[in-house]
């Protein structure tokens, strides 16, 4: 039984996984972010007007720093595989697109990286 | 490859909207929205290692009556995304794909998302805390 269209063949296009993987990590990242977003939510209300010992004492508080940076990756990562899809629906010109999707996953990258950063600055001082 | 004249099958305008497709079009919207949501924590968090002084700007600029409105869009698209997305784990998982099912989890992720921002928002902004 052959799976692959004609056209797909000809193509040289098989399975890379890559479908799935991206079907996955959505899944993975969204199951994560349950508990993390209701954790967050609720110490976020409680943060709302503090000032900036307030916010350093909860950011830096028991297990506070590791679940945060958690949120950011899981945020980002979750957000651009969404992103990514919205432009492969809507954006038909295939440099475009390529070149959006390029930008989204690497500003994803940067925003992640920035945004744990400044929980380590929070909590380890400086 | 192309054929310019072959009939299209109906399309979006030719439906009547209903609950599945416009949920369907909100989780989007809302996921979209939430991107936005995610740089307003970078920024919220990144002030705070500008000083106090930057941090007090931000914290002031969030809770204006301007960005307590941007606020309560993105806590709406947050649990109306978190609602959807766990019915759409449920769908993943195989359970509750019947047609009544589907409109019945619908309209309890709308109940649901709406009763969860205003407890998110009275519990940031009403007498329990904050201000």
């Amino acid at each position: 039984m052959e799976f692959r269209s004609d056209l797909g063949r000809v193509r040289g296009l098989g399975s890379t996984w890559m479908g799935v993987h991206h079907f996955w990590m959505q899944r993975l990242t969204g199951i994560a972010l349950i508990p993390l977003i209701i954790w967050f939510v609720f110490a976020a209300t409680s943060l709302a007007g503090a000032d900036l010992a307030t916010l350093k004492e909860w950011v830096g508080r028991h297990y506070n720093p590791v679940l945060l940076s958690l949120l950011i990756i899981a945020i980002y990562h979750h957000g651009q595989l969404g992103l990514q899809v919205v432009i492969e629906d809507y954006v038909h010109n295939e440099a475009v697109k390529t070149t959006t999707i390029i930008l989204i996953k690497l500003g994803a990258f940067l925003l992640a990286a920035s945004t744990v950063f400044a929980v380590l600055r929070l909590t380890f001082g400086s | 490859m192309a054929h310019p004249n072959r009939p299209l099958s109906p399309h979006l305008s030719i439906y009547r909207p209903q609950i599945t497709s416009v949920l369907s079009i909100t989780h989007r919207a809302t996921g979209v929205a939430l991107t936005f949501g995610a740089l307003l924590l970078t920024y919220w968090i990144t002030s705070a290692t500008y000083g106090a002084e930057t941090f007090a700007s931000a914290q002031a600029l969030l809770g204006s009556w301007f960005g307590r409105l941007v606020l309560l869009g993105v806590v709406f698209s947050l649990w109306f995304h978190f609602a959807n997305g766990i019915r759409h784990l449920a769908w993943d998982a195989g359970c509750g794909l019947d047609i009544p099912t589907v409109n019945r989890t619908g309209w309890a992720v709308i109940a649901i998302s709406l009763v969860l921002t205003l407890i998110t928002f009275m519990a940031a902004y009403g007498a329990v805390g904050g201000n």
